[in-house]
């Protein structure tokens, strides 16, 4: 039996049919064709599907669509809409070489947004442990430490 | 910083950083095709096991099942060396070996084709370990390798292939020594290079005899020109995608290409076929296993006299290219220790368990560490400190090594005792070193210790690339090369490398899609290539692009050629710039000016790469941690400042340095399976555990191409694995032996 739900996944609402047992990862990845939120182990260990649901970052490959009927989701793709004007965490990601192959990116970007949402200053023992539930296997983390520092003072209010 | 280059040695920004930040960069699980099926993997629960009957009746009548596949009925395609791996074969050898295939409209209900597959197996006895493989009673894998063994010597590499190094005469080399390190050491962690992304590809039959593939990869074109002879020679066009990591292992993905190219043609509609985590974990490609056994004799002043022994190589349960890593490994080990007298043999051994196949490190990483315990050994025997040993021993401009083909070549490259000296005194090696098995500090049960290790490669300027750069009349100029990405920012280092003689601004240039349809040969990004290599063929294409632009422009201009020069689009008279047209002046609408070129391989310039590692054991918990790295090196000229930190940083995970403490593919030796094939329980560095990292860069420019650089990709990590069982053993006082050095054998060891 295929359940009726509703999304809404950055701003924008979207009602679906779908089976119950299918992850938010498979719902955003194949029904919407938000593929910028990656799959990486499918068990709650990488961090490569991080998004954001009401606010509060998730492993999407654990948490089923029909768990989060009616909430709000945020994914990489929401971050910059126009994609013009990028947010300051994937400004400074880019500026700080943040990236290598990029599959870990847009789930450390999402933890990111999360760690400052809380905490507009965080010092780097609290970037490290507000990201630690991300694994990136190419770049020995420090350049992503860096650009999320580098993103809080973006961010830091005038 | 030296000025004929706007671009070269400055930070910029990757091509791709918007499409990675904004999660637009495609990778191969986001690809969709139209009629896509989707494919799953029935794997054998046993190491070792003959297929004696399989029933795929039920499976076939699954809604959405369009194909299902066993051994009886695959296509009869072979691929290793020598040819002996197929699709699906009536024998299993590891768990997780291969047993049926299913292609259906979801995953979904390809997996629940696979559970109706009824399989009866008639168990087999099974082999773990390289030495007891090679005895006689030993189970055998394949009938065509009799006693385990796989011939050695890669057929690409000609008939003189290093399976060994054989030289001088080694009685009378250990007769002139004066210390002998001797003993049989084990690198065999089998760690997992465990890119984020799983491997994957798509396959697609456009007609009977023409494939496309499209994969997760660093090298392209190993999906055509190595595929070609294993599928019977299609027409194969491979197309990369965005690599989601791969540190050798998607170098190319031979049984997902196998196994969605099977299932593409039974369907007759595309496939995707990418890989679980677990798949990865279990069936994919691990580091392979290094035994070294022999001895090594130095004298006083640090003379290597002789080294002999018997290198065993454990591939696992097939034989993808070992051969080409022995090669490279005998290759590598003589840039390290210059020596007259040698007897080292490289022997090939089969084992059931998952496969190990192309790791970065190729070879070097894993004799290396296997040997060089025995070489501290001697050391320490005859109180040398290992910066002075690796300084007198490291290959010199004008010193001769054996290569990958058998061939003698001579160093042309520069002297690294600079760079292996900066990087001491930057780290304070001096101070902290306090003699082989003395800690450099003790505090309370927190022991410090510290270590060094070089690795170096003439992989630099190795295999073939070839280049087409095109002019356009708006002021662009294209690449046509054929690169991926998979992480190192070469496809961006390439628009920085072409546009020199034409001075372009960045944002100008752009690289063709990495596809073998539309690109001239590119043998791929594989060892540290693409920098001398890869960027030799663009840079001289770019070059003749620029003189075919000129050679049109001098009758406009009313001078010659070799007087004029070209920037921002517009050519013009040197000195007079008033005196100029602009490029779409020079061609007009309907022409673009272009330029072809082939980089043959170059043997000569080695590169180098030390590691200083500082390690804090507390002897307690056993527990032995990376408190700093250091890693020295000259790159002769740094294309891209942040790309090659990136590079050097990444030192550490990924089957690199973390082998030598956690890193490891646990086997449960009675029943063959994985005991960690999870992100868990599969020790990886995360961001609680980040130690200090600094570098020593040298730019001593070198004879490659105009900006005299090399690459370090391949060996960022190789030194790492020994650098830290020196470190700790002086940080214990005690001389460890074995990979990794887990608390267990810490506590074993005090
Ligand atoms: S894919 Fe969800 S945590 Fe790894
Ligand atoms: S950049 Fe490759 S996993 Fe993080």
């Amino acid at each position: 039996m295929k359940q009726l739900l509703t999304l809404r996944v950055n701003g924008i609402t979207h009602e679906l049919s779908i089976d119950p047992w299918r992850t938010l990862n498979e719902v955003l990845r194949d029904e919407l064709n938000l593929t910028g939120t990656k799959l990486g182990c499918g068990s709650g260990d990488c961090g490569a599907c991080t998004v954001l649901v009401d606010g509060r970052s998730v492993s999407s490959c654990l948490t089923l669509a029909a768990s989060v009927d009616g909430k709000e989701i945020a994914t990489v793709e929401g971050l910059a809409p126009s994609g013009e004007q990028l947010h300051p965490v994937q400004e400074s990601f880019v500026e700080n070489g943040a990236i290598q192959c990029g599959f870990c990116t847009a789930g450390m970007e999402m933890s990111a947004v999360y760690l400052l949402g809380r905490n507009n200053a965080p010092d780097e023992e609290q970037i490290r442990a507000g990201l630690s539930g991300n694994l990136c296997r190419c770049t020995g983390y420090n350049q992503i430490v860096e650009a999320v520092a580098a993103a809080a003072e973006k961010m830091k209010p005038s | 910083m030296r000025t004929d280059s706007r671009f070269i040695g400055r930070p910029s920004h990757r091509q791709d950083a918007r499409a990675i930040v904004t999660g637009r960069a495609e990778f191969i699980d986001d690809l969709k095709l139209r009629g896509m099926l989707y494919a799953r993997v029935l794997r054998s629960p046993f190491a070792h096991a003959r297929v004696v009957a399989v029933d795929t009746e039920k499976a076939e009548a699954v809604p959405g099942v369009k194909a299902v596949l066993t051994h009886k009925n695959v296509p009869d395609w072979k691929a290793g060396t020598p040819f002996h791996i197929r699709v699906l074969d009536s024998k299993v050898r590891f768990v997780g070996d291969g047993v049926a295939l299913a292609a259906a409209e979801s995953e979904r209900a390809a997996e629940e084709a696979l559970e109706a597959v009824h399989v009866e197996y008639e168990p087999l006895e099974a082999v773990f370990d390289v030495d007891e493989a090679l005895a006689g009673d030993a189970p055998q894998l394949y009938e065509a390798f009799p006693g385990n063994v796989v011939p050695g010597g890669f057929p690409l590499y000609g008939p003189d292939c290093l399976t060994g190094i054989r030289l001088g005469d080694v009685e009378q080399g250990f007769r002139e020594a004066d210390a002998v390190g001797e003993g049989t050491y084990k690198y065999e962690t089998v760690a997992n290079p465990l890119p984020l992304e799983p491997p994957g590809v798509i396959a697609h039959w456009e007609g009977p005899d023409r494939l496309t593939i499209w994969a997760a990869t660093q090298s392209a074109s190993w999906h055509r020109f190595v595929m070609l002879p294993s599928l019977g020679f299609p027409d194969i066009r491979a197309i990369a995608t965005q690599c989601g990591g791969s540190f050798g292992s998607k170098n190319y993905s031979l049984m997902p290409c196998f196994y969605a190219a099977a299932l593409a043609r039974a369907a007759g509609r595309p496939v995707k076929m990418c890989f679980s985590k677990e798949e990865q974990f279990g069936a994919y490609t691990l580091r392979p296993g290094s035994r070294f056994k022999g001895r090594i004799g130095i004298r006083k002043d640090g003379t290597v006299t002789a080294v002999s022994g018997s290198w065993l190589f454990d591939t696992g349960a097939c034989s993808d290219i070992p051969q080409a890593q022995v090669a490279v490994g005998c290759g590598e080990l003589q840039l390290m220790l210059r020596c007259a007298n040698w007897d080292l043999t490289g022997t090939i051994v089969l084992t059931n368990r998952p496969p190990s196949g192309v790791v970065r490190g190729f070879g070097g990483q894993e004799l290396e560490s296997a040997l060089l315990p025995a070489l501290f050994e001697a050391l320490e025997k005859a109180a040398i400190d290992p910066v002075d040993f690796f300084r007198k021993n490291y290959v010199k401009p004008g010193d001769a090594y054996l290569w990958r083909n058998g061939k003698p070549y001579v160093d042309r490259g520069v002297d690294y005792s600079e760079a292996l000296e900066r990087g001491a005194e930057t780290f304070g090696w001096h101070r902290k070193w306090k003699g082989w098995l003395v800690p450099t500090r003790v505090d309370g049960q927190t022991r410090i210790g510290v270590g060094v290790s070089v690795h170096g490669n003439a992989d630099v300027g190795e295999d073939v690339s070839e280049a087409h750069v095109r002019l356009t009349p708006d002021g662009r100029a294209v690449v046509h090369a054929c690169v991926s990405e998979s992480g190192s920012g070469q496809r961006s280092s390439l628009c920085r490398m072409a546009p020199e003689g034409r001075q372009l601004p960045l944002d100008r240039v752009g690289v063709s899609p990495p596809d073998t349809l539309v690109n001239p040969f590119e043998f791929g990004l594989v060892g540290s290539r693409g920098t001398w290599a890869v960027g030799g063929a663009v840079i001289s294409a770019a070059e003749k692009a620029r003189a075919a632009l000129l050679a049109r422009a001098a009758p406009l201009l009313g001078a010659g050629e070799e007087e004029l020069d070209t920037t921002d689009g517009r050519v013009y008279v040197r000195g007079r710039s008033d005196r100029g047209l602009s490029w779409s002046r020079v061609m007009g609408i309907v022409r673009t000016c272009s330029g072809s070129a082939r980089y043959e391989e170059d043997f000569t310039v080695p590169n180098f790469l030390a590691l200083f590692v500082e390690v804090e054991v507390d002897t307690g918990t056993g527990k032995a941690a990376v408190r700093e790295v250091l890693a020295a090196t000259d790159v002769g000229r740094i294309i891209d400042p942040q790309a090659l930190e990136g590079q050097l940083r990444g030192c550490f995970g990924a089957a690199g340095l973390d082998t030598a403490l956690f890193e490891e593919t646990v086997l449960d030796r009675t029943t063959g399976r994985i005991l960690n094939g999870n992100m868990i329980d599969y020790k990886w560095r995360t961001f609680r555990d980040l130690p200090g990292f600094r570098n020593v860069i040298l730019e001593t420019p070198m004879p490659t191409h105009r900006f005299g650089a090399v690459g370090v990709g391949e060996i960022s990590t190789s030194p790492g694995p020994s650098a830290v069982l020196m470190a700790v053993s002086n940080a214990l006082g005690v001389r460890m032996t074995g990979y990794p050095l887990t608390p267990q054998r810490i506590l074993e060891a005090l």
